[in-house]
């Protein structure tokens, strides 16, 4: 499935590269490559993940070498190099939410999805992971979706899986 | 009731807006540094105030911006740390959500004061929601004329950007932070020269934490002195504190440095105590990579006097009997928790969010994380709580960036004050299994890979 979604073209809309044209009028002449993370930020949350010929794409649009692109999405925890569920549930799972609860909450979610961590479910609505902190330790445990990076706080089983349903849902 | 400086109007109903926060005194110190103040009399305040970084360094911030380098002609630029990743902290995310201007305003100010025309507040990726809130109140900002060109007729220009980052700790890490604002890896540079002399784009740059930039704030209203009389000894003025793990009320709370410990906890003003009616075991005083503390020694001294929310009273009798203020990201342990448990947990983080540019950091944090693995998971030897310790030393100041001694600074005071929870769990390797809370495949096995290795 990865080799497949690799070999389609990609192309991006017309809205999207007006975006990226905004982001680098922020630096200096020269220094467009400051732009890449918040390029890479635009274009997952338009295709869902960053593929080799998207990232491809963005090291011709900002006219840096593929490898530069690589390297950054490769380093950084949230970029997706491969294809995720349309919902990524991410739990932190660092000390202060496992001190009220996250590891078993990730223990529920693996049963309730029937899928390991960084796994997709078959109907490719849903896949989770943990993530290290997310700087919500008073209100453990927590849980973000992205792209818009939404927190659900105080979480117990009972609230992930109404999330689920609601999710399910839409 | 203890002096608020950063957050004493946080429940106004539509504080976030620029509207409410100016009827409540907002962009008064723009006021008064662009029409009534050089840049040097600012930055004069900002050192008679003693205010010390709040990111975990607590270097004075007056004299960080007094080594900054002006020669004609280059760029200088002000950056704003909001990668806020330290586990225990939470602070900036709840100032940039509820009281996004007080940032903005102290953007400005300190901008003016540094001589930049340019400055980003680089957030971490995560913060999306903070992001939009930031772009948001800086519009309304420029709208106001408080951004741009000649701002209120000063004849001063200032462009203020938000930067999202990517998810990477070692990004709070202020040379990483501008690596990564350049469009690379997060992995820190060697210093010198310092970002003073050679930071963004190789030009002098300023590196502060969101809540050192807001503090400006009533240093320029009310004159560096007066902010100094706040707190106690060389602690000066207020600071944040993010409370989490076992307490009746964790949350962000803005205290009056000087604080008895005791009363942060157990107080109704604050914590209101532990929750479930259980006993306090141990704190982690300032973002988990300061040393972790037992209940006795968080509360008093080495001798007895009480232990204070300062700086110095944390630091108090080094690392055998004390810690560090470092972020403020207080954790309290009840005494159900399982230290080896937790140090684990921590050192996976470290492991985990090590650049990898440093082979004691990289090889070190990874085999501290397996080693306590194994004796999390009842694997482990006896000669594994040295073998750690020893580890642990060997990262410990040899490293680019302080990411490793972060890393082994858990590890070491864990195993100095609760040496008889390791080895309790190496002698009762059977009753270590019971933690594994049901993931098939999270760490079990790594655990029995790890005990094969020697």
């Amino acid at each position: 499935m990865l080799k497949v979604e690799e070999q389609q073209p990609v192309q991006f809309s017309s809205a999207l590269v007006e975006k990226f044209e905004e982001i680098v009028k922020r630096y200096p002449e020269g220094k467009q490559k400051s732009a890449l993370l918040p390029i890479l930020h635009e274009v997952q949350a338009e295709l869902g993940w960053l593929s080799p010929n998207a990232m491809d794409k963005v090291a011709e649009y900002l006219r840096i070498a593929p490898i530069e692109v690589y390297e950054v999405a490769s380093f950084y925890s949230m970029y997706f190099l491969k294809p995720q569920g349309k919902y990524v549930l991410e739990v932190c799972r660092t000390g202060p939410c496992c001190l009220v609860g996250a590891e078993k909450l990730m223990g529920h979610i693996e049963k309730s999805l029937g899928v390991k961590e960084n796994e997709v479910t078959p109907d490719g609505l849903f896949s989770w992971r943990g993530v290290e902190c997310l700087a919500a330790c008073g209100y453990g445990p927590v849980l973000q979706i992205g792209p818009e990076y939404t927190f659900y706080e105080n979480l117990n089983e009972q609230k992930v899986d109404d999330l689920i349903q609601d999710l399910r849902k839409k | 009731m203890s002096r608020k400086l950063l957050l004493e109007h946080i429940n106004v109903p539509g504080i976030h807006t620029l509207d409410v926060y100016r009827q409540k005194g907002g962009y008064r110190s723009v006021e008064k540094a662009l029409k009534t103040l050089t840049p040097d009399e600012v930055v004069e305040e900002v050192k008679k105030s003693g205010l010390r970084g709040r990111g975990g360094a607590g270097f004075p911030t007056g004299m960080k911006w007094s080594f900054l380098a002006k020669p004609d002609g280059v760029a200088r630029y002000l950056v704003c740390n909001a990668d806020e990743s330290e586990p225990g902290t939470f602070k900036d995310r709840y100032l940039m959500t509820h009281i996004p201007h007080a940032l903005i305003e102290g953007m400005i100010v300190s901008s003016f004061a540094l001589g930049a025309k340019t400055s980003f507040i680089y957030v971490r990726g995560e913060m999306m929601p903070q992001i939009r809130i930031l772009e948001r109140a800086i519009a309304e900002a420029k709208n106001a004329g408080f951004l741009g060109k000649n701002i209120l007729g000063s004849g001063y220009d200032l462009e203020l950007y938000v930067q999202p980052g990517g998810g990477a700790y070692i990004c709070g890490e202020e040379t990483a932070l501008l690596e990564s604002l350049e469009g690379k890896r997060g992995n820190p540079r060697i210093k010198p020269p310092f970002p003073a002399i050679a930071g963004l784009y190789g030009c002098p740059t300023v590196v502060n934490n969101v809540e050192s930039i807001a503090a400006v704030v009533p240093i320029i209203n009310d004159g560096g002195d007066e902010y100094a009389k706040v707190g106690i000894g060389r602690s000066t003025g207020t600071k944040l504190i993010s409370a989490s793990g076992n307490l009746v009320r964790p949350g962000v709370y803005e205290i009056e440095l000087g604080l008895p410990v005791e009363e942060f906890i157990y107080s109704d003003e604050w914590c209101g105590g532990i929750a479930n009616g259980k006993r306090l075991k141990a704190t982690v005083a300032g973002g988990s990579s300061v040393p972790v503390l037992p209940a006795n020694l968080s509360l008093k001294l080495a001798n007895g006097e009480p232990r204070l929310m300062s700086y110095e009273s944390l630091s108090e009798g080094g690392f055998a009997t004390g810690t560090m203020m470092g972020s403020g990201g207080f954790i309290a342990f009840d005494e159900d928790q399982c230290m080896v448990r937790n140090t684990w947990n921590f050192s996976r983080f470290y492991h985990h969010e090590s650049c990898g540019q440093c082979s004691p950091c990289r090889e070190g944090t990874g085999w501290m994380e397996k080693v306590l693995h194994r004796i999390e998971y009842g694997h482990g030897k006896m000669s594994d709580i040295d073998l750690l310790v020893d580890v642990a030393k060997k990262i410990e100041g040899n490293t680019i960036c302080p990411l490793g001694d972060a890393a082994a600074w858990p590890v070491a005071s864990a195993i100095r004050h609760f040496r008889d929870e390791f080895e309790w769990h190496v002698k009762n390797p059977q009753l270590s299994l019971d933690t594994n809370y049901g993931l098939a495949n999270y760490a079990e096995p790594i655990a029995k890979a790890v005990s094969t290795e020697n």
